[in-house]
């Protein structure tokens, strides 16, 4: 019958005499187990010494991992079976005494507080009042520096943008957008001129410049002039979180957000077709100037990105 | 023998029949009396049970993250000042990157063993906090949360919020193209909050996204602040544990008023460091083995590109799925907008969700009348509803994360986006419905199992000399004698004794 399912009962490890059952290993053999828990322990060290030497070479990162982990992982086995098989099996047990004190002691406990403090307190409620009110003017007057000193008050910076009546439309590089650049079904990310290299400029004035046919087009109304020779230039900033909507499906004509999959109809208002997206895409109005520079009309006529409280 | 031998026996003599160990502890007791409470310390009786070890992994990936954590920030630069980068990844070389962003390929290419203590501290992180995830659902579904433990299980639940929390701002500090667009819904996240958004994404990021001092604060936050509240936490985690002491399943000998188990030295002492040991390991052999989080790969943040394929670690899963399949209902009246589309999903159901975490040891007093104090734990078969109540928590975060992957999936299984999100929308609903009656039915089947939760017993055949078998079971388990298994049910009401009231109406009382 096998030792390991030896009735035990349960002993207090008080009192206990050296040669008790309870304090002998748990292991059947337990020279078998300790010549195995030092082969685990032999080969930690191997890898431990194994991690110096790569390290020293300034092997590849995963020799070192390899040795180092695998060296941690060898001692650590070794040192649980050791707890699980040669040290001693118990059971033991231990008397869990109650935290509560007897109602005596929680009286006077209560006593020192209500009676002792309370009675000083109120007899001079006047000091009371003053320090209490003067940490309670404390707490908030130093809320101040501590929150307020921050960041910047909104104001109106989420309404609008860096784009000015005129601004020429520039890809990353700063170069300035022609009428014949784009080929009908390409896109390009365009910037007002000046802002591509801010992060400012790369966060909010972001834009895509799209060149789609004039017969896919649907005009929004009020925005008949807006998209000059099938130019037409929506924010990028997603109005759902604000990533940049950078997925083109020129086949379907729509503008997809990685980040949540909204999609927007590049060909009638960048609507939202799919997705979470509430809103569509703003539209900059464009025109092309004398020379066929795309530029801006004016700034976008709503605010770009996400949804925000004091939003419209 | 010589005098000198003589002399050292005698000086060893003196010192005691514990030597050198027993006069450090003398010197030690003389001045802060410490030899009661470390006896008392030793003899401490930790219960065995193999699901008493996911709390420890949690805690030793904890020790991993802060070494690591240590060793990162001797390199890390937290400063999103441009910078070129000239290292040895060429790839980049010329590149105008941020501080933040250069340092960390720095560390990863130029520094000895830095590519691995990156690779160790994301993967602790992980493991960090899925024990904390296991560890807390092994609470939950045993009622270790109760009476007296209520306040540690709150304690649990706020070291899990902030482990979430650090790991999202310890994910954005590279700069790279994810977390920056990371760091962009989080900022976007908190615009959605109705009426003081816009202020509260103003102060934290120093003005609008992206400013220059998001990744200096939240260095700071993620080393620093968070950390040390974790520590403390951790602290006071432990000190209830051990004030409380441990719960233990019912089995023999075992009862509300013992603990029943190995010592504290040496057998739990080798074991958990032994745990320490094989965490550290696994974990330096997933940094190994297995890339995470190739920031080279995704390249310097630019807030006009992305990536396909965006996904954040696992335990933001839930939220970025959350998000994806919430239908686009924003509330515009008044002049005002509520982006329901954002604020539903990303703030108001994970406050529910946690909020319901803390509250339910004191839900489940209310609705049980149940104030009695619980060392013994329960088998979750034996508690159908509140098992089937986590289950069905569970099930719909799980379908979530599974959410959070609806572009991935339509990939893989070459099906139309629009199928794979209404599908998930579906799941997401449906699921703590399905979830729910199917555990608690599950529950009331174990129940009526005989012997079920005990492990079988093996028949011992024996042959006899004339060639005859026998077969006798094998005794049971030591930990399967149970005298106190059967499931206890908690009274729903006390029934008030009935007043003895004559027919004349006036109440009879007996001196």
């Amino acid at each position: 019958m096998s030792e390991l399912h030896e009735h035990r009962t349960p002993v207090s490890l008080k009192g206990l005499s050296a040669d008790d059952p309870h304090l002998a290993p748990a292991a059947r053999n337990p020279q078998l187990v300790e010549r195995v828990i030092a082969l685990t322990f032999v080969a930690g060290t191997l890898l431990m010494l194994a991690f110096g030497w790569a390290y020293w070479i300034n092997a590849m990162p995963w020799k070192l991992g390899a040795t180092m982990g695998g060296g941690l992982t060898f001692y650590g086995i070794g040192l649980i079976a050791w707890a699980k098989y040669l040290m001693p099996k118990g059971p033991f047990v231990e008397e869990r005494h109650t935290l509560a004190n007897s109602d005596a002691d929680r009286d006077a406990f209560a006593a020192a507080i209500v009676e002792r403090g309370g009675g000083v307190v109120k007899r001079r409620k006047m000091l009371g009042g003053l320090l209490g009110g003067g940490l309670g003017i404390f707490g908030v007057v130093a809320m101040f520096p501590l929150i307020r000193s921050l960041g910047p008050l909104p104001k109106s910076t989420l309404f609008h943008t860096d784009w000015r009546s005129g601004s020429y439309a520039v890809d990353q590089s700063g170069r300035r957008i022609q009428v014949g650049d784009l080929a009908i079904g390409s896109i390009v990310t365009v910037f007002p001129e000046g802002t591509q290299d801010s992060e400012r400029g790369q966060a909010v004035d972001q834009t895509v410049l799209i060149r789609i046919s004039n017969q896919d087009f649907t005009t929004q109304k009020g925005r008949e002039t807006w998209a000059p020779m099938g130019y037409v230039a929506y924010s990028k900033l997603c109005t759902h979180l604000g990533c940049p909507v950078g997925l083109y499906e020129q086949q379907l004509q729509l503008l997809v957000c990685p980040c949540h999959q909204s999609a927007f109809n590049v060909t009638n208002g960048a609507i939202p077709n799919f997705g979470p997206a509430p809103r569509p895409l703003p539209q900059l109005p464009l025109y092309i100037d004398s020379q066929g520079y795309i530029r801006a009309q004016r700034d976008y006529h709503t605010p770009v990105g996400p949804g925000f409280w004091e939003r419209p | 023998m010589s005098d000198a031998a003589n002399t050292k026996r005698m000086k060893k003599a003196a010192l005691g029949p514990y030597g050198n160990v027993g006069k450090v502890l003398g010197e030690l007791d003389d001045r802060l009396g410490v030899a009661k409470g470390g006896r008392t310390f030793l003899d401490k009786i930790f219960p065995d049970h193999w699901s008493f070890m996911l709390g420890e992994i949690a805690l030793y990936s904890f020790v991993v993250l802060l070494v690591t954590g240590v060793f990162l920030s001797l390199y890390f630069i937290p400063s999103q000042a441009m910078v070129t980068y000239n290292g040895n990844y060429l790839p980049l070389d010329g590149q105008r990157v941020t501080q933040a962003f250069a340092s960390t390929v720095n560390m990863s290419f130029a520094v000895r063993g830095g590519l691995l203590m990156r690779q160790m501290h994301h993967w602790s992180c992980d493991i960090f906090i899925g024990a904390m995830v296991v560890h807390m659902a092994r609470v939950f579904f045993t009622g270790a949360f109760r009476k007296p433990r209520e306040l540690n299980w709150s304690i649990g639940a706020t070291l899990l919020t902030l482990a979430i929390v650090n790991g999202f701002l310890g994910y954005s500090l590279p700069d790279d193209l994810v977390s920056g667009t990371g760091i962009r819904i989080a900022y976007s996240i908190i615009l959605s909050v109705p009426v003081v958004g816009t202020y509260l994404g103003f102060l934290v990021f120093g003005g609008n996204f992206p400013g220059t001092v998001v990744i200096p604060r939240f260095f700071i936050l993620h080393v620093l602040v968070v950390p040390a509240l974790i520590l403390g936490l951790v602290g006071a985690h432990m000190f209830l544990l051990v004030r409380q002491k441990h719960t233990q399943f019912p089995g023999e000998g075992r009862t509300e008023d013992n603990v029943v188990g190995s010592p504290m030295f040496p057998v739990f002492m080798a074991k958990t460091t032994g745990f320490l040991f094989v965490v550290g390991g696994v974990t330096a052999l997933l940094g190994a083995f297995a890339q995470i989080n190739p920031i080279w790969q995704f390249g310097p943040y630019d807030a006009s590109r992305i990536s396909y394929a965006v996904q954040p670690d696992w335990y933001m899963g839930f939220l970025d799925g959350a998000l994806r399949i919430f239908p686009a209902w924003s509330f515009h009246s008044f002049g005002f907008t509520i982006p329901l589309e954002v604020t539903i999903p990303a703030v108001i159901f994970p406050g529910l969700v946690f909020g319901l975490a803390y509250a339910w040891p004191t839900l489940e007093r209310l609705f049980t009348k149940d104030d009695a104090m619980h060392n013994l734990l329960d088998r979750p078969s034996n508690r159908p509803k509140r098992t089937a109540a986590g289950s069905a928590v569970l099930a719909m975060l799980f379908m979530m994360f599974v959410a959070s992957s609806t572009d991935v999936l339509a990939n893989f299984f070459h099906l139309p986006l629009n199928t794979v999100l209404w599908a998930m929308r579906i799941l997401v609903l449906i699921s703590p419905f399905v979830a729910y009656p199917v555990t608690y039915k599950i529950c009331k089947e174990l129940q009526a199992v005989h012997g079920g939760g005990k492990r079988k017993t093996t028949n011992v055949v024996t042959r006899t000399g004339e060639g005859e078998y026998l077969a006798t079971p094998a005794p049971v388990y030591v930990d399967d004698r149970h005298d106190e298994l059967e499931p206890t049910e908690v009274p729903k009401f006390i029934a008030a004794d009935e007043p003895d009231v004559g027919e004349s109406g006036v109440r009879t009382v007996e001196r």
